[in-house]
């Protein structure tokens, strides 16, 4: 009996000291923390593309914040403390984690989640708990009448519109030069992102004059592309336009690689813009045109890819990894112009403030990023854009010759 | 025959009143918190309905269905297509029609197999929808995401899914006393044994399917607003179908309530694993996982008749030793 009483004591007292060591360590931080929560999926089908394009980026934002002493608020430096969730790439999950950062965990501000959908999920939990929502992987349309019903929301990456219209713009100018001729081969994916792509290319490249000799679409799943790129082959088109993610732009351009299809543009979707496509390629990947970009001659850029390898091990993307650097950069300008850490005047900074980014300098109108990259070309080992809405740094497009 | 309200027993009866405190106190949630714990009790009372309604079909006639994300995401666009046209209740209506019409028609072309044919062509129906409504979305309209905006809040939304369990479980309780469930329940023991006693065993099982899978419906309907934006991808996520069938497994599928004692632990132990070890959730939930079966073989209501057994015995062990406990109490 005795010993059971001594047991419970001691265990009480041992619970009772690890609480308060909890607390006081709670209340210490509390002073000069600024705590920000971050979801997204660790697990799931959207697993590998977050583990390229937004926890490195994330990790390396809060490294050099802290690296530099903090974010400047109202003349005190504030250092940053993540607190960071799996999604499990499933919305339910990531209201809940959501919720649990603003309700249990009380963050100070939270970083968007990865994906369109579920950025569009969380969308309504965040502006419940009045933070400023700055969207990076989330490429929607009809994004304007979003931005009326929840106002604290921002997107960086550009439009769907958008990114297809920089493609037909760009061949487009190689027809009208008489650098490739008017045949084109227009290939997409059956899911969201091929079939907003081509409903706004197909059009775009029927009214700018190009013949397009070979159409398909092909399940998410598919695995064997030989009759894709053979039956593209035998149309004998100069271009060709892939609307693809990640598996299949890879195993489209094997497949060209083996049936070294003869083409003078090729373009394939997402991914084409990771640092994985040119090691999974080698030479096959120069002159390959693709979604995204950066512009590559930037020092800021250079030094971003750098760093980003040394801090966390891992070779950010040229398409989306900068922009998710960039939209914490955001953050953290809009809180030192904002003073403060009120939501509400941090929103309003975003909004009306220019930022100084490794994107270049940022304005958002109505809430949204307009200047944006919409396609990159391998070259010489990099990816480089080459075609954006009106951002400096564009370089000369290439021909695809061959490819070995 | 006798009017329904007679034929209550007393036990049931104990036992709806103590459902109606439950649930009465359960509604009272919002009240306190409508932040995280709202959220956390929100997905436990979506999947309470998802397993329950699972168990309906598949608790007595032992036929697994993988079909569930077919139904939730068939009632989410239901929701989705319609809002800005018809009004929300209609729209409710419409989920559960189109998700029992398909469950009908799957039903008529599948309950005929068993076993493993069945499992493996549920599976299959989700991605079959999917592929279906992302190709009329490519051919027919616009973009492939749908914007749901209304002004339901996660409160209202967790109200309605509690005001569907009860309708489950009174719908539960009403087919386990037909003719219906009765014939089901011996279909379950032996479907041969079932057909030659003269039961239409194909109809039965169409029927129950049916009802399970509009029930589901529903749930898909009534979380459409929550999640603002709906697309292929999210509302046939074949992650709910897995979760449906272990969290009903974990807890066992023998009564119409034991999924609850599956749902309600599982949930916050993958919930708290999620929060504590955000690096190493598969790997943690699979030790769970692994844990639970071994220990737990047949669900956590196996557990409790175990229990309750033991108790009983237990008691009359006491009853023997009454007299040498009480002088050792005595000394």
């Amino acid at each position: 009996m005795k010993r059971r009483t001594l047991l419970k004591t001691a265990a009480g007292t041992m619970l009772a000291a690890g609480m308060a060591t909890g607390l006081m360590a709670g209340s210490a931080f509390a002073q000069d923390t600024i705590k920000i929560g971050a979801s997204a999926p660790k697990t799931g089908p959207l697993a590998g593309g977050a583990a390229v394009t937004y926890w490195p980026a994330v990790q390396l934002w809060v490294h050099d914040v802290n690296e530099r002493g903090g974010i400047d608020v109202g003349g005190k430096k504030m250092k940053v403390e993540l607190i960071e969730y799996d999604d499990k790439t499933s919305n339910e999950e990531a209201i809940k984690n959501y919720q649990r950062l603003a309700t249990v965990d009380k963050v100070d501000f939270v970083i968007p989640p990865y994906g369109t959908g579920i950025n569009l999920a969380v969308a309504p939990i965040i502006a419940k708990n009045g933070y400023p929502h700055i969207a990076v992987t989330a490429v929607a349309d009809g994004l304007e009448e979003f931005v009326k019903r929840w106002p604290n929301t921002f997107w960086t990456l550009g439009t769907s519109q958008g990114m297809a219209q920089g493609i037909v713009d760009l061949l487009k100018k190689m027809k009208d030069d008489g650098t490739i001729n008017n045949k084109l081969a227009l290939v997409s994916v059956a899911d969201a992102f091929g079939i907003e792509m081509s409903k706004t290319a197909k059009p775009a490249f029927e009214a700018a004059g190009f013949d397009i000799v070979y159409e398909t679409s092909y399940p998410l799943t598919q695995q064997d592309f030989a009759p894709i790129i053979s039956a593209a082959k035998n149309a004998g088109p100069d271009s060709f336009v892939a609307f693809s993610y990640p598996p299949d732009t890879f195993g489209l351009t094997q497949q060209a690689t083996i049936a070294d299809l003869p083409i003078k543009a090729y373009y394939t979707g997402v991914a084409t813009a990771f640092p994985a496509f040119a090691q999974a390629n080698g030479a096959a990947a120069e002159g390959v045109l693709g979604i995204g970009g950066v512009n590559a001659d930037d020092p800021k850029i250079q030094d971003f890819i750098k760093r980003q390898k040394e801090v966390t091990g891992v070779e950010p993307d040229y398409w989306a990894s900068p922009v998710q650097y960039a939209s914490l950069q955001v953050l953290e300008q809009a809180i030192t112009a904002a003073g403060s850490l009120d939501k509400q005047a941090v929103i309003k900074a975003i909004g009306d403030s220019t930022f100084d980014t490794i994107m270049g300098e940022w304005k958002f109108e109505n809430n949204i990023i307009t200047k944006f990259w919409t396609a990159g070309q391998w070259q010489g080992g990099h990816f480089k854009g080459v075609a954006s809405t009106g951002l400096p740094g564009e370089v000369p497009i290439i021909l695809k010759k061959g490819w070995k | 025959m006798t009017p329904l309200l007679a034929t209550v027993t007393r036990k049931e009866a104990r036992i709806a009143l103590f459902g109606a405190a439950a649930l009465a106190v359960a509604a009272t949630l919002p009240l306190f918190d409508t932040g995280f714990y709202l959220s956390l009790a929100l997905n436990v009372a979506m999947y309470v309905v998802l397993c329950t309604a699972w168990t309906l079909f598949s608790g007595p006639t032992h036929y697994i269905s993988l079909a569930s994300a077919a139904f939730f995401g068939i009632g989410t666009y239901s929701v989705a297509l319609g809002i800005d046209t018809l009004p929300f209740p209609l729209l409710v209506a419409v989920g559960f029609v189109a998700s029992a019409a398909l469950a009908g028609l799957v039903g008529i072309a599948t309950l005929r197999l068993s076993g493993v044919y069945f499992v493996i062509f549920t599976l299959g129906l989700a991605e079959l929808v999917r592929q279906v409504v992302t190709w009329a979305q490519t051919n027919f309209t616009h973009g492939v995401g749908l914007y749901v905006f209304t002004d339901f809040t996660e409160t209202h939304i967790y109200w309605m899914l509690l005001a569907l369990a009860a309708i489950v479980y009174v719908t539960g309780w009403l087919v386990n006393r037909s003719r219906l469930g009765f014939a089901l329940r011996i279909i379950g023991n032996d479907e041969t044994v079932a057909r030659h006693v003269g039961i239409d065993t194909a109809r039965a099982k169409v029927l129950l399917f049916m009802i399970s899978g509009g029930f589901i419906g529903i749930v898909g309907a009534c979380l459409a607003p929550r999640f603002a934006y709906v697309e292929p991808p999210s509302a046939f996520n074949p992650m709910i179908s897995f979760q449906v069938v272990i969290m009903a497994l974990l807890g066992g599928t023998g009564r119409l309530w034991a999924p609850l004692l599956g749902v309600i632990p599982f949930t916050i132990l993958f919930d708290q694993v999620s929060a504590y070890f955000p690096n190493h959730t598969s790997l943690v939930i699979g030790i769970a996982f692994m844990a639970v079966v071994y220990l737990l073989p047949r669900g956590v209501i196996g557990f409790v008749d175990d229990m309750r057994r033991l108790k009983k015995r237990f008691r009359i062990v006491l009853v023997e030793d009454e007299g040498a406990l009480g002088k050792e109490r005595a000394s």
